[in-house]
């Protein structure tokens, strides 16, 4: 049963990852990755990472993705481009290489446990609880180090995805905020009597 | 299964995503294969920790996904100044830095 969940989650997280790399589209370079994002998560799955799944479900294809569905749809990124010169023949070759080189990195490996199903499975193992302690304890520093990073990342996005110039010379905006106001419209000031003349019409 | 085949999943898609960022000119979809190498790299480190029994390959992992959502959020801002400041979207035409 699991050799059969495992094919299939193999088989559809190569797809996924070739179909990002295929397609020409990215609005479907992304739907791909999607799909290879759960794929992988079934694997993880398998592997008793339930913690690492969940988040990948969760965080990855959920949020991570849904900004890039955002930037796309903005950016547009319709027109496909050509793939450049010597890197469309040599591109593939290379990563066939790192392949094929990989693959008797595996081969050869002096590694006993490669080719037994793991150590044996202890109750709890991957499980939030578990994942959550060891983050606490033994890993409380690259912990509060990643949320370091993600703050400087968020500031750093937004310095980068800034208006250069201010709102200030944004005439549609002005005009939004400045509404010159109707006459007679029932301000309190004209209601005391303090602004008998409505000016708000004239600018 | 065995962890070896979870190996070999992880190198292929790892080798697919290095093809990617090789041959693709739209940045966006050079991102998108950085994240097919992170994953990849996630994958064989969660097969490792199944492999010793230990957790710490699991954490290893949540951690390199906090590294690539702040990777993809300064890349994505990234694309849109580009986009903003009417460059070309194409890495081929992007080789010199103007400041």
């Amino acid at each position: 049963m699991s050799a059969v969940l495992f094919f299939i989650a193999a088989i559809g997280a190569i797809a996924g990852a070739i179909g990002v790399v295929v397609l020409r589209n990215p609005f479907y370079s992304v739907l791909a990755l999607v799909s290879h994002l759960i794929s992988l998560a079934a694997l993880f799955l398998l592997l008793r990472a339930e913690f690492v799944a969940a988040g990948q479900v969760v965080v990855y294809a959920g949020a991570v993705m849904v900004l890039y569905v955002f930037v796309v749809a903005y950016v547009g990124g319709g027109e496909d481009l050509p793939t450049g010169g010597g890197l469309r023949i040599l591109g593939p070759v290379f990563a066939l290489a790192l392949a094929v080189e990989l693959c008797i990195a595996l081969l050869g490996t002096g590694l006993k446990g490669i080719s037994q199903k793991g150590a044996p499975y202890v109750a709890g193992f991957g499980s939030p609880e578990a994942i959550g302690k060891e983050l606490l304890t033994k890993f409380l520093f690259p912990f509060e180090v990643a949320s370091l990073l993600l703050l400087v990342a968020a500031i750093g996005a937004v310095v980068l995805a800034r208006r250069r110039k201010g709102l200030e010379g944004d005439d549609e905006f002005l005009k939004t905020v400045h509404t010159p106001r109707s006459l007679f419209t029932g301000t309190m000031a004209e209601g005391v009597g303090v602004r008998t003349a409505p000016r708000g019409g004239e600018d | 299964m065995a962890i070896g085949w979870y190996l070999v999943v992880s190198a292929m898609i790892f080798c697919i995503g290095v093809a990617g960022v090789l041959t693709r000119r739209n940045p966006m979809v050079i991102l998108l294969c950085l994240e097919l190498m992170l994953n990849a790299g996630n994958l064989a480190l969660v097969a490792f920790s199944r492999m010793h029994g230990n957790q710490d390959g699991q954490v290893f992992a949540l951690i390199v996904m906090v590294v690539a959502a702040c990777e993809v959020t300064v890349g994505l801002g990234l694309i849109v100044a580009l986009y903003r400041r009417r460059l070309p979207i194409d890495v081929d035409e992007l080789n010199e830095l103007h400041g």
